[in-house]
């Protein structure tokens, strides 16, 4: 006999995990090994639903290769073309970097928490940024730029290993007339460089900063933001007023796959910008 | 014998021959049966077909890396304790295909796996591993994403739990509270006597499942017999695991040295996250065609103890043992709780009993706080 009652319904739910396809609409050399990939979405659907909010990152999903977590760089304003600066590290970044206009990519995203765009209104803005972490800061200045007045001094101090290694050299003086204070400097120079020699924290030396309205947001390698976070804090800036974009392995992206954990963080979720005193007691532990 | 089906709440006694009926009754509506079987000198969970296929007469001997099967002289169905497999291999399955691609000319199309995923009823789920599940929903389907995958498993199970008889030297859910008495939401939970089951019926579907097995409503003395065998289980877990003061214990302690002398004993091997019930860490690959013509993405189980699980350009961030070692544990015993509410163990003993090695986190984590900072 049949008993009286049934199997439920299994519902159909969207899966995170499916990319939908993006074409690359433009690819820009930055610099030596970095390029950024313009994609737009193929569905234009999609496309007009697509938003994204400065530091947030996509998952760029390249068939037989692999997936890997890329900050968006480009204008935030902008929504329907979206930059990707990418450095040819890997497999799936060495598989892109052969890619031509016209290829397609699967994307997923955005992810991630975003800088505070909202808190740093009205406040002093130090972004400090080390060779392609200028990348995930770049909406950041661009979002600055179109509402200028809605912030106070605003300065940007970058340093890239070498001269060739720098992004968005082009931008500078148009970031400069937009009353940013740009401060460049390199590891180690070249016979043509002439500008600063040293490591990107010493760059704080060149600034007055206010503490009491000064905001500081930075991304780079964490040995650099560990110096940058000391020069902050040597100059009296709250912990809760420095942000920092930090980089673990990702696989999902949704916070299933484990891989970005940070102790109790999941650098996916809420990271990858982070308020440093909610991770200081974890921030630069040996091998964590 | 009584009419009808009894109700929800309710407690029953039925002959160990009318589990089967049970079991006929499941099938019939759809269940795909999952139980434990003997296979390899283990207690496995399996397809199972019926009440022939169940452990009858077996029971374990667990130890710190050791596991062995004997025979018993009171011939029992649930006389063991929980084994290397546990429910999430078909909750979240170790391989999944999540999609496949066809390329042509540099552009490609997309197409999501097709799900076969059956209605899974499950056969005796212990204490431990119920609250196991409850654990991964909240891994799954407690945050602002939801994993469809497992959603779509997890909703359509049916849950014939057991109140085990029997601990294992490896066991420890009374300190955690997960057990042996079986709390949670579970269709029906059993209890095994010499001579019958008792039953008690947690929802409307485990009372369907009841139909046509003589089951009558157990007496006063049956639910006695079988609070004293759930007693008996209790009186014989020995092993600990202390919670106060958890998370801050293992944050303050990222440095201690005791670290070290655990990394110098654990090979790395992955098994306890393997045989862990809550672990949830998965990784992708990645496979093309020799014509790379088409590709699929494959999602399979991984283990924080791979070195390559925290790969970054560059290095990876968990080179030592002993990182690896502090992660898993650190997740498992503080920041589980940051994350998810709870503790990421349930106290079913897997990853002390399968350590090639032996290595008992219990321990660990007391020699953790012997010594720790003040």
């Amino acid at each position: 006999m049949s008993l009286a009652f049934s199997m439920p319904e299994p519902r159909m739910v969207h899966d995170p995990m499916l990319p939908e396809r993006a074409v690359i609409e433009a690819i820009k050399p930055e610099a030596y090994g970095i390029s950024t990939f313009f994609l737009r979405l193929a569905d234009p659907a999609e496309a007009a639903a697509y938003a994204f909010l400065p530091g947030q990152f996509n998952m760029l999903y390249l068939p037989g290769a692999g997936e890997i977590a890329i900050s968006v760089s480009s204008d935030p304003g902008e929504p329907r073309l979206l930059g990707h600066t990418v450095r040819y590290a890997g497999n799936v970044t060495r598989t892109l970097g052969r890619l031509k206009v016209g290829h397609g990519v699967g994307l997923r995203g955005p992810f991630g928490n975003p800088w505070p765009m909202g808190e740093a209104a009205g406040k002093d803005l130090v972004i400090v940024a080390g060779g392609i972490g200028l990348a995930p800061l770049r909406p950041v200045i661009l979002s600055v730029l179109r509402r200028r007045d809605a912030y106070g001094r605003v300065v940007l101090l970058y340093g890239a290993r070498t001269p060739a290694d720098l992004l968005y050299t082009d931008e500078f003086a148009r970031w400069q007339e937009g009353n940013i204070d740009v401060h460049v400097t390199v590891d180690l120079g070249d016979e043509r460089w002439k500008g600063l020699v040293g490591v990107v924290p010493q760059l704080f030396y060149r600034i007055r900063v206010d503490p009491k309205r000064t905001l500081i947001m930075t991304c780079g390698p964490e040995i650099m933001m560990r110096f940058v976070i000391y020069e902050a804090l040597a100059r009296r800036i709250a912990k809760e007023s420095i942000y920092l974009s930090m980089e673990r392995n990702m696989k999902c992206a949704v916070g299933f796959c484990g891989h970005c954990q940070f102790g109790p963080t999941f650098i996916c979720k809420q990271g990858p910008v982070l308020k440093y005193s909610s991770i200081e007691p974890f921030f630069g532990k040996e091998d964590f | 014998m009584a009419a009808g089906l009894p109700r929800v709440s309710a407690s029953v006694v039925v002959p160990k021959a009318s589990l089967q009926k049970v079991f006929d009754n499941l099938r019939a509506s759809g269940f795909t049966l999952v139980g434990p079987t003997v296979r390899e000198g283990t207690v496995v969970l399996e397809e199972i077909a019926g009440l022939e296929d169940l452990p009858l007469g077996w029971t374990d001997t667990q130890e710190p890396g050791s596991y062995r099967l004997q025979r018993t002289r009171q011939p029992e169905y649930f006389g063991f304790a929980v084994g290397p497999h546990s429910w999430k291999s078909f909750l979240h399955p170790p391989r999944l295909k999540l999609f496949s691609v066809e390329k042509n000319n540099g552009d490609w199309t997309l197409r999501a796996a097709e799900e076969h995923a059956p209605a899974y009823a499950f056969i005796g789920v212990r204490a431990c591993d119920l609250h196991a599940i409850e654990v991964q929903d909240r891994v799954f389907m407690g945050g602002e994403f939801r994993d469809p995958h497992y959603a779509r498993r997890r909703e359509q199970i049916f849950v014939l739990a057991v109140n085990c008889g029997k601990a294992s030297a490896t066991c420890f859910c009374a300190s955690l509270k997960t057990g042996p008495k079986v709390r949670g939401a579970f269709d029906l939970a059993l209890t095994e006597l010499p001579e019958v089951f008792v039953i008690e019926v947690g929802s409307e579907v485990g009372s369907e499942a009841l139909r046509d097995t003589s089951w009558e409503s157990a007496t006063a003395f049956d639910l006695g017999r079988a609070a004293q065998a759930v007693q008996r289980a209790e009186r014989q877990i020995e092993r600990q695991l202390r919670t106060d003061d958890l998370p801050k214990v293992l944050y303050d302690n990222l440095d201690h040295p005791h670290w070290d002398q655990v990394a110098a004993r654990c090979l790395s091997c992955a098994n306890c996250t393997q045989v862990c019930p809550t672990c949830f860490c998965t990784t992708v690959e990645d496979a093309s065609n020799l014509k790379g013509t088409a590709a699929e993405r494959t999602r399979v189980w991984d283990s924080c103890f791979v070195l390559d699980f925290s790969h970054v350009h560059g290095g990876n961030m968990r080179p030592s043992i002993r990182a690896r070692y502090r992660q898993w544990l650190t997740h498992k015993l503080a920041s589980w709780l940051d994350q998810f509410g709870t503790l990421g163990c349930v106290g079913c003993g897997r990853c002390i009993t399968w350590c090639p090695v032996g290595i008992d986190l219990t321990e660990e984590m007391e020699a953790l706080r012997e010594k720790a900072t003040p």
